[in-house]
């Protein structure tokens, strides 16, 4: 397909690995923010093939992975309430909320669809207005646009049966988390492509500048992936700390305006809870008013408990980049994706089920 | 979660409601619907970046260009990071 194969050419690849060997001198730490890319360097084992002083760390850029448990028994919650279909992507189905996971629930009873998109979930709540379809609103910046779009089409075809249970999270607020934390060992970032293709430039050119650290704006094929790490490697060699965009034919300067312009009308910036981090200041979206009354938390009563993980599971160090999955004392023997303890086991962009499938000998 | 795939896209299907304008639009050998509303500058022909069912971009195909001829062209010794 073009636009991808081209970027996964193995030639390619081997040119810009020896080019990143020439250029690392030092240990470099660098951290991939976004789930897509780990899922994506560990398939093509990259950090094996990088030259020794270049380590990767991965990020907390998987949604489905920093969702809060309690958020899971609030979905599970609406999904048994009379005359609710809870539909949700495929990626939250097995993921454990405080006891169980969706996929669970359903085999309980409880009314849980996937879809695809959120646009069919409004098509499914306008074909059967006699049922309250709740979408579970999990994503980032890549994502809330769809699901802000999946709310204004509700509301200017006056389907009142739609509402979304919203659990949408921001990357800066989240790199900024990091970047603030004394064990932070991050020398550089790659940033999530396709949440720039959203959001731009500028917001990256601030923290580049607050922390004095290189951020390349990174797609998601080996070839991308590795001029992302070379472009880094460069910056930190010479010492700059700029934003690059290797992700140009995707990423435009300012990003999406369309796109940003409906999220302002749609969302309000609200603090939120992260799986494994905490609560992070004004790093969530929710719907404000008029769009308010398309909240299902709103609109139900089911509110979300709070909730203390005795599991043992590493999550959150997983996802700041401070702990090797395969050094969690969970990791392939209680916590396998399976049987997944944490978030980062079940979701395929996860960090620990990456490291499992693709790097377990 | 933020997986997105270019597409070519093969018919435009405008709509008065500027938030329900559509496209057909070709991966390899499927063809999906996919929500344009927030690309409305797109023409047949572009390639855009589809994630969950709506295109949030279009390729820039010239870049695109660019970039490849770029590693094509350049000796592997000599790859910098400034194109």
């Amino acid at each position: 397909m073009k636009h991808l194969e081209e970027y996964r050419d193995k030639a390619r690849c081997d040119a810009l690995l020896q080019a990143i060997e020439a250029a690392s001198t030092r240990p470099w730490t660098l951290m991939e923010i976004c789930g897509g890319q780990t899922h994506s360097l560990i398939r093509n084992g990259i950090p094996a093939l990088l030259p020794d002083p270049i380590r990767l760390v991965h990020g907390p850029g998987c949604p489905v992975c920093v969702t809060p448990p309690t958020l899971i028994d609030q979905a599970i919650a609406l999904a048994f309430q009379p005359g609710v279909l809870l539909c949700t992507f495929g990626d939250m189905m097995r993921v454990p909320g405080t006891t169980i996971s969706l996929q669970t629930a359903r085999s309980q009873g409880a009314a849980v669809q996937m879809v695809y998109s959120p646009l069919e979930a409004v098509r499914l709540a306008q074909q059967t207005p006699e049922r309250k379809i709740v979408f579970f609103a999990v994503g980032f910046e890549t994502t809330a646009p769809a699901n802000a779009l999946a709310v204004m089409q509700a509301h200017l075809q006056h389907i009142d049966n739609f509402s979304i249970l919203s659990s949408h999270v921001l990357v800066p607020p989240a790199m900024t988390a990091l970047l603030e934390d004394p064990t932070c060992v991050v020398d550089g970032f790659l940033a999530a492509g396709h949440v720039c293709t959203i959001m731009g430039q500028q917001v990256y050119r601030q923290l580049a500048a607050d922390y004095k650290i290189p951020i390349v704006i990174t797609g998601f094929e080996p070839v991308d992936l590795l001029q992302g790490i070379l472009l880094c490697v460069e910056q930190l060699e010479k010492g700059t700390w700029k934003v690059e965009n290797q992700y140009e034919r995707m990423v435009h300067q300012d990003g999406n305006a369309a796109a940003r312009e409906l999220m302002e009308q749609v969302y309000t910036t609200v603090d939120r809870d992260w799986r494994g981090l905490g609560r992070i200041p004004q790093s969530g979206l929710a719907l404000k008013a008029p769009f308010d009354r398309y909240d299902a938390a709103l609109l139900f009563d089911v509110q979300e408990q709070p909730y203390v993980d005795h599991s043992g599971c590493r999550a959150g160090s997983v996802l700041k980049g401070s702990l090797s999955p395969t050094a969690c004392p969970l990791f392939g023997k209680s916590c396998t994706p399976e049987h997944p303890i944490g978030a980062p086991m079940v979701s395929s962009e996860g960090a620990c089920a990456a490291y499992y499938y693709f790097n377990n000998n | 979660m933020c997986l997105a795939i270019p597409g070519k896209v093969l018919q435009l299907k405008p709509h008065e409601e500027a938030y329900l304008c559509c496209a057909d639009v070709q991966f390899g050998g499927i063809t999906r619907e996919v929500n344009t509303s927030l690309v409305p500058e797109v023409q047949v022909g572009d390639y855009v970046l589809v994630h969950v069912g709506v295109a949030i971009s279009i390729v820039d195909e010239v870049t695109a260009a660019a970039t490849l001829e770029w590693m094509q062209e350049t000796d592997p010794s000599a790859i910098t990071g400034e194109p």
